[in-house]
């Protein structure tokens, strides 16, 4: 089935340990300067989302109970829809008020243009 | 040519302690946890100080000897907070070029900018909010005979300002000084990427300032950063940074009802029209520094100009000269004050540059030149730098759409005035933009067409104090810079005062 973000084993791992350490997870994609253009990881509820937000994904991490949801503005979803999204994590210090700067890391998002069969799927 | 030696090494003009406190009430405080995390050089990737891990208890410490501080602050006369801050100005400039080898060792920028632009920027933004609180007024509206409505200016008390890490020292300064010079204390959190050139400067102004005034916890953004944000006992909080995290701490604003001001990015265009290529001459020349400019601070500034638009009638052979001065920027070591492009400022900048010169080439731009990482020798191999880069595509892209905070920009062409503006303003962002034109009409009119908080015509990348800098749009809310700051930090008091002796006759 198709999807429109998928993570790698070691960002995973994170979450895994995150969620652990602080309860349920929420991603919200961030655009603009600085730290922006990367993913955001918060306690589930940390962040409002609302009618100007678009749930990309709720993503099935083994090991953690409940879904992990992935949002992003609908402005930028319109920008970014033809593409899909890897979470990944790499090593850094830094991230606005994510969860994962302290363990001396960072998530970060790596991109593909989706398929003309995926973009049939997702938009059936 | 001058190389300086990295601080602290032999030869070295400045120094950074091995471990960097908390600076609150005037003296350098502990963390409660006792926990510290290391500060790597971007130059080299090595580390080179560590700094406390602050947490909600440090937070609520330096709150806590900022209120003390306040009400006594805010009641001095502006002609003594304008002393201070000039002093604070004189400081500077007696040590800028320690201050500029820091911040470069810090962040990774060049020293030649943080020489010439970053420093002498701040000083001045100093001495300009000392002049301003000078020159401010109230008024006094007569609104009849015996009625007089009195307005006054009032500092809001204890505010929180979070800093980024593209200019250390001056994004610092640009927060500090109109709330300083306007009658407030300030708890503020350095970026957790470059926490440790404000201490420096604080090694050298700490005592200017009655203690409790200017306090700075470090730590991470979910640690430090939102335990600050999210007070009640802060009256306004300032950003800059990006959308997702303005988003929240508008959140937090709105359950303490305080304002915000945010400042949270662009993609800013930078527009060629045809005439400027009419004659090979000095503003030929200097449209094609305009072009470069992406390149300014690693492309880490948020109004780099990061989309170039340039007319079809002139495309082909602007972009060629565009090229070839791009190719001739030099790389290197940030202490050589030849180099003109240093490093990222961490690791992750570097990888998220990387992943979008990726998704770049995927989504089918061209690499004019550049596109990968750059490999320096020697020490430098450690180091996150990233080559030029010169995309050429369309305003669809997503290298086109956001905000890469590296020495990248995607180029695209345009038919006439009114598809410039278009593409110009397809765009979620409006921070800056570049106008390049010999036509002063059509300067103006462009200008005013594009939803850019700031649109440098014939110029970009200049930030004098007097002029106001913020965005339309998801660039955020509020200015920084310009008197119209001190605003910002103040709240209004109308005394509203009767001077006659008789009832109104209501009751």
């Amino acid at each position: 089935m198709a999807t429109r973000v998928d993570v790698t084993p070691a960002a995973a791992d994170m979450m895994r340990r995150l969620r652990g350490q602080h309860g349920p997870l929420m991603f919200h994609q961030s655009g603009g300067c600085c730290d922006g253009s990367s993913p955001m990881c918060y306690l589930e509820g940390e962040f409002r989302t609302g009618q100007s937000d678009v749930l990309l994904e709720s993503l099935r991490i083994e090991g953690v109970d409940e879904p992990i949801t992935f949002w992003m503005s609908a402005a930028q979803f319109e920008l970014w829809k033809h593409t899909h999204l890897t979470v990944d994590v790499v090593p850094g210090r830094g991230s606005g008020f994510s969860l994962e700067a302290p363990e001396g890391v960072r998530f970060l998002i790596r991109s593909r243009l989706l398929t003309e069969e995926e973009l049939a799927e997702l938009s059936a | 040519m001058t190389v300086y030696s990295a601080p602290g090494t032999d030869g070295a003009i400045v120094s950074y302690q091995s471990r960097y406190d908390h600076f609150i009430g005037g003296e350098y405080v502990a963390p409660a946890k006792g926990q510290y995390f290391t500060n790597p050089s971007p130059v080299t990737g090595q580390d080179f100080t560590e700094i406390a891990r602050g947490t909600a208890d440090d937070v609520e410490k330096a709150l806590d000897a900022a209120h003390g501080a306040a009400d006594a602050w805010g009641r001095t006369s502006p002609a003594e907070r304008a002393v201070i801050l000039n002093k604070i100005a004189d400081r500077m400039e007696a040590n800028l070029e320690k201050l500029a080898v820091a911040e470069a060792w810090e962040n990774g920028k060049p020293v030649r900018e943080t020489l010439a632009a970053d420093l002498p920027l701040a000083i001045d933004h100093f001495r300009y909010f000392a002049g301003a609180i000078r020159a401010q007024e109230g008024t006094a509206g007569q609104l009849d005979d015996d009625t007089v409505a009195y307005h006054f200016h009032e500092p809001l008390g204890v505010v929180g300002q979070i800093i980024p890490w593209n200019f250390p020292i001056l994004m610092a300064t640009w927060k500090l000084a109109p709330a300083l010079a306007a009658g407030n204390a300030v708890v503020l959190k350095p970026a957790e990427q470059t926490p440790a050139s404000i201490h420096y400067l604080m090694s050298l102004i700490a005592d200017l300032l009655p203690p409790g005034v200017l306090n700075i916890v470090n730590g991470f953004g979910v640690e430090a950063g939102k335990p600050l944000a999210s007070s009640n006992r802060v009256a306004k909080v300032a950003f800059t940074g990006e959308t997702t995290t303005g988003r929240l701490i508008m959140q937090y604003a709105s359950e303490n009802l305080i304002p915000v001001t945010l400042e949270l990015g662009g993609k800013s265009p930078n527009i060629f029209f045809e005439d400027v290529s009419r004659a090979d001459d000095d503003f030929f020349d200097k449209s094609l520094e305009g072009f470069a400019m992406f390149a300014l601070n690693q492309g880490e500034v948020c109004t780099c100009p990061s989309r170039a638009l340039i007319q079809q009638s002139i495309y082909q052979d602007f972009l060629a000269a565009g090229v070839k001065r791009v190719e001739n920027l030099k790389q290197g070591n940030p202490l050589d004050t030849d180099t003109q492009v240093g490093a990222q400022a961490s690791n992750d900048q570097l990888e998220k540059i990387l992943s979008y010169l990726d998704i770049g080439r995927q989504e089918g731009a061209k690499v004019l030149t550049g596109g990968a990482r750059a490999e320096l020798p020697g020490d430098l191999s450690g180091g996150y730098y990233v080559q030029p880069t010169i995309f050429e595509g369309t305003n669809a892209m997503r290298i086109f759409q956001e905000e890469i905070f590296g020495p990248v920009v995607s180029v695209t062409s345009f038919a006439d005035y009114a598809d410039a503006i278009k593409i110009a303003n397809d765009t979620l962002y409006g921070l800056g933009a570049g106008v390049w034109t010999r036509d002063i009409n059509l300067a103006y009119r462009a200008g005013r067409a594009i939803k850019a908080g700031r649109v440098w015509t014939n110029s970009y990348h200049t930030y004098p104090a007097h002029a106001a800098f913020g965005g339309y749009k998801q660039s955020g809310i509020g200015r920084e810079n310009h008197k119209m700051m001190l605003d910002h930090y103040q709240q209004t008091k109308n005394l509203l005062v009767s001077y006659s002796p008789k009832a109104m006759g209501f009751f």
